[in-house]
């Protein structure tokens, strides 16, 4: 009798903490069912526009008491090409809140694209939402164009560096080199030479050792406060995989594209060949474009789900609003730019090691047997 | 984002996972029994890795 009634005392109970809780949280849903879908839309964007490039270099922005938006950073050159050069700064845009007026045309900031619109910076849609206003080619530099050129200048002032300390001190690497040694002979004996082999990777080792600095410093700048976000741009990404496609194919020796065209060789005659040939050619065609497109979308996509991670778990600390947010967000994105900075130096080894596998292939030359 | 393509892009995270996973341990056993071939176990590994992982990427962000 007593067990039972425990039990039943023991149901009840949980009933009642369940009900509580439930009420709890229904509660607690209707009073911020009206902010917190605002606030998720605006982590949304917020997470949206610092993917994208930009036209200003802004570091943070902020709300003052009169309600007014400061931006904190510097403006950048915009260049267009609309029957003519157009060259003026982007802080003629004010952030996008306004229309720039430059030589009697005036130019707008639609969804981070530029448009030439009218002077009250109308734009005109197509019944699928898209604008139909003028593009004029865009040359401008950007966030990432600046991102760019300061890894060219770093890379170019700490190799140049590494250089000189060589002659200075009798082959011995001083100063920055010292570190930057042991990371070139790593790219140079573990992966230009047993990929490519002892006799061509001499030819290939410059771009090779360019390429893998390049991306890493610029994933290692992603990971900085600048909030630059430049390997993963879908657009650089595209311009790295498009160098490594044409150093494959300009240098591919004679066996490389009879490995394409003529795989079998003169193992068959030509018409046991032909009905294989119309399904192993086009394949191995249709290989050459893929190899490098694979390149570009895992440099891309690696980048773009680490920033997308990194700031969903900081967003994390405004959707909790209560005490265990901030602590979880941190610790979260603590782990995580760890990870981040591993990845960074993964995906630089990566690219570099399956362009010198690809050159490997270009660079092949068999003994006939 | 409809509910069939989330799973779908579920679906190939959980087989992505795996494939990885046992990547991973395969090379594991592999240093463990070579200890001595460890640099070229590991660069195989990570090309492995690499293929995998962007069948995944393509997965997410088809969706």
């Amino acid at each position: 009798m007593n067990s039972n009634t425990t039990i039943l005392d023991q149901v009840k109970k949980a009933t009642l903490l369940f009900a509580l809780l439930f009420a709890s949280v229904s509660l607690a849903n209707t009073k911020e069912e009206a902010q917190s879908g605002d606030l998720k839309t605006e982590i949304k964007e917020y997470i949206a526009h610092h993917l994208q490039d930009a036209y200003d270099f802004s570091l943070f922005s902020y709300t003052n008491e009169k309600g007014e938006h400061v931006y904190i950073g510097a403006p950048l050159p915009i260049i267009l090409w609309d029957n003519g050069l157009k060259v003026f700064s982007s802080s003629k845009f004010h952030h996008g809140e306004t229309v720039a007026e430059v030589d009697g045309n005036y130019y707008a900031l639609y969804h981070n694209k530029i448009y030439r619109t009218d002077a009250n910076g109308t734009i005109n849609y197509d019944e699928e939402h898209h604008p139909t206003n003028a593009k004029p080619l865009d040359f401008s530099i950007t966030k990432s164009v600046v991102s760019m050129f300061l890894v060219v200048v770093l890379m170019f002032v700490l190799f140049k560096k590494q250089a000189e300390s060589y002659a200075k001190n009798g082959g011995l690497a001083g100063g920055v080199g010292r570190f930057l040694e042991p990371i070139v002979l790593y790219v140079r004996d573990d992966i230009a030479r047993p990929n490519i082999g002892e006799k061509k990777y001499k030819k290939y080792i410059n771009f090779l050792l360019t390429i893998f600095f390049f991306i890493w410093f610029l994933n290692l700048l992603g990971m900085t406060p600048l909030g630059v976000n430049v390997t993963g741009n879908i657009a650089v990404t595209f311009g790295l995989a498009l160098l490594t496609f044409i150093i494959t194919n300009v240098t591919g020796t004679k066996d490389y594209w009879l490995h394409i065209f003529d795989p079998l060789g003169s193992t068959m005659p030509w018409f046991a060949k032909l009905p294989l040939y119309i399904i192993l050619i086009p394949i191995e065609v249709l290989g050459i474009f893929i190899k490098p497109f694979s390149l570009l979308i895992r440099l891309y996509a690696n980048m773009q789900a680490g920033h997308i991670v990194l700031m969903s778990l900081i967003g994390l600390m405004f959707i909790f609003k209560s005490w265990i947010g901030s602590p979880l967000s941190f610790g979260l994105a603590f782990a995580i730019s760890l990870i981040e900075i591993l990845v960074a130096f993964l995906q630089a080894y990566i690219f570099t090691m399956l362009s010198a596998l690809y050159f490997g292939f270009a660079a092949e030359e068999h003994e006939h047997h | 984002m409809e509910i069939p393509a989330l799973v779908g892009a579920g679906i190939v995270v959980i087989g992505v996972g795996m494939g990885i996973g046992r990547i991973g341990g395969s090379a594991m056993d592999a240093i463990a029994r070579q200890p001595e071939a460890y640099g070229k176990i590991q660069t195989a590994m990570l090309i492995a890795a690499a293929l995998i992982e962007g069948i995944g990427f393509a997965a997410l962000f088809a969706v």
